[in-house]
């Protein structure tokens, strides 16, 4: 397997690397993937809860180096816009970002599915419980 | 001839310059030089430790080979001119050669491709020959491709085969092999090495209950010979497949051996035409290439009980190296029954993919599926019983005869900075670290 440029650049030098406090309630946590399919990703957002803007993201993946990459790529992306903006992230930005060849196609995906992720669990804890739930039955 | 052995070609030693064809921030590369640190005295990068893959060839072999691809260029099935004589007895001093490492006669030993078409030529061969006898074939789920692809051909044929599972350290359970033995049996095989946890399976035991019972007794023993003793009647071995390349010898040539007395085995031919190697493979013999498996296999013979301590003492050297110093790695396959040169290990939450990226001045192999064609972790793995997350996370060392002590601790010391560093960076270990059961986590998965 061959990487891209940006993808050893990510690789060697990951951006945004730890953890916030998952219990906090401005911090929105996203994990995604399984061990038994060879990645993980756990991806955190700070949100200011005033202006929805997200603060801070970090990032810690288990799994290849695209895996790794996408998910230092996402933390990049989401830090400065507010969730709705974040929300609008697609997979195909970050494969053409990295130049992910298309058996890697699915990291991508795993990364969108984490900022995702953290978006909803953030968004989770907002809302009080009933609300939320009248808004998914919707 | 050189006396140097460690040569690397340049194109290797020196990490490739981008190709500034293609778009800009397309161009791929397997490594940035800024990304070797400068390794110690006498280190030359990138460093081969996939001796199991292949091997580099042994510049006495290539002397021994020379003069067959020039001077001595004759066809040795030639019988009425001297250039014929000259290289027809090139290939039966590497006959000699090639039976003498394995305790056979030469004429037991057929010369062919390699490995590949040994084995094919073996199990499509007995169970052609074989046929009036029965149709069931027995063979083990950790077998190499060539074994498995070639039963599995068969099956379509109306031969019934059954695949042994292993045991947790990858040996066939005999109990289990003498159960599945029935009236309409007529070939075991089983290989005496495995390729990717380098486990030695009990071959002499193996071939005492296929005799006691009239079953022809096959053996992959690509990844042994020449690594450790082999003796075919000793180990009750009717057909074997050997390997040059596994044993620094070229690539594209290999040999089969067939007992020719108690019992007699006989193989039907899958490539039929002028009747070359007492029929069973016919096409004009690879006189180089064969003088070449002969050069290494007198070499291995001479040299195997010291190399054989060497490099047991080498890969032991890493082991305790790496995990002396990284806690959760484990060992997959039996540590007592296993090549003396391969180690192969798991490092949990640490994709090996991730890791190759991490030690890329260093050629090795990972189980991960992410380095896999079909993109599945190891079937090898799996079938131990190895959970796909340690398979993902799995790194194969082939440790071989050009190796050093000082490379050996650059592997070690490279390995577990890496996995330090991708450790920090994983989901996984961190949760581990807080006490979470993995097991017990409901998986996301996209």
């Amino acid at each position: 397997m061959s990487y891209s440029d940006k993808v050893l650049d990510h690789y060697s030098n990951p951006r945004n690397v730890g953890s916030l406090d998952k219990s906090s309630s401005e911090v929105g946590t996203g994990l995604v993937g399984a061990p038994e399919c060879g990645d993980v990703m756990k991806l955190q957002i700070k949100v200011n809860p005033q202006t929805n803007v997200i603060e801070d993201a970090k990032f810690k993946t288990f799994g290849c180096g695209s895996a790794i990459a996408s998910s230092s790529l996402a933390t990049e992306w989401v830090k400065g816009k507010t969730v709705d903006e974040a929300l609008q992230i697609k997979n195909t930005e970050i494969v053409k970002e990295l130049s992910l060849p298309p058996v890697k196609i699915h990291c991508s995906v795993l990364a969108e599915d984490a900022i995702r992720a953290a978006i909803h669990d953030w968004k989770k804890k907002q809302a009080p419980v009933d609300e939320l739930a009248r808004a998914e039955a919707r | 001839m050189s006396t140097e052995v460690k040569t690397i070609p340049q194109e290797l030693a020196t990490p490739r310059t981008p190709d500034r064809s293609r778009e800009r921030g397309n161009d791929r590369k397997q490594s940035t030089p800024q990304s070797w640190p400068s390794p110690g005295e006498g280190i030359k990068l990138p460093i081969y430790m996939d001796n199991h893959a292949t091997t580099p060839m042994d510049p006495r072999v290539l002397e021994a080979m020379l003069p067959y691809f020039t001077e001595k260029f004759g066809n040795s099935a030639s019988r009425n001119h001297p250039f014929g004589w000259v290289a027809e007895e090139g290939v039966e001093i590497a006959r000699e050669q090639v039976a003498k490492l394995v305790g056979a006669t030469p004429k037991e030993i057929i010369f062919t491709s390699g490995a590949t078409e040994s084995d094919n030529l073996a199990i499509k061969g007995v169970a052609e020959m074989y046929r009036e006898k029965g149709n069931h074939i027995i063979t083990a789920v950790t077998e190499h491709k060539a074994v498995l692809d070639t039963c599995k051909r068969l099956e379509k044929y109306g031969y019934r085969v059954t695949y042994l599972p292993v045991q947790k350290d990858g040996l066939v359970d005999l109990e289990q092999l003498k159960q599945a033995m029935d009236d309409k049996t007529i070939l075991v095989t089983i290989m005496s090495a495995n390729n990717e946890i380098g486990v030695l399976q009990p071959i002499a035991e193996i071939g005492k209950l296929c005799h006691e019972r009239g079953v022809v007794f096959h053996t992959d023993a690509t990844q042994s010979v020449g690594k450790v003793p082999i003796d075919v009647n000793k180990q009750n071995i009717d057909v074997m497949s050997i390997s040059a390349h596994k044993m620094y010898g070229p690539k594209g040539v290999g040999a089969m051996y067939v007992r020719r007395k108690n019992p007699r085995v006989q193989v039907s031919a899958i490539i039929d035409g002028g009747g070359h190697e007492r029929g069973m493979r016919s096409g004009t013999l690879n006189v180089p290439g064969i003088v070449g498996l002969g050069k290494a296999c007198a070499i291995c013979m001479e040299e195997m009980p010291q190399e054989s301590c060497r490099l047991a003492g080498l890969r032991n050297q890493l082991r305790d190296n790496i995990m002396g110093r990284l806690d959760e790695v484990y060992i997959n396959g039996s540590m007592e029954h296993r090549l003396p040169a391969n180690l192969n290990i798991s490092f949990a939450y640490v994709e090996g993919e991730s890791l190759l990226m991490g030690i890329n001045d260093i050629a090795v192999s990972s189980g991960s599926a992410c380095t896999s064609a079909t993109l599945e972790p190891s079937y090898v793995l799996k079938a131990l019983g190895t959970g796909d997350d340690l398979a993902h996370s799995s790194i194969r060392f082939g440790i071989g005869r050009f190796n050093t002590e000082a490379e050996v601790d650059y592997v070690a010391d490279r390995v577990v900075e890496t996995v330090t560093r991708l450790r920090e960076l994983s989901p996984l270990y961190e949760m581990a670290k807080e006490g979470i059961d993995l097991t017990q986590v409901k998986w996301a998965a996209e």
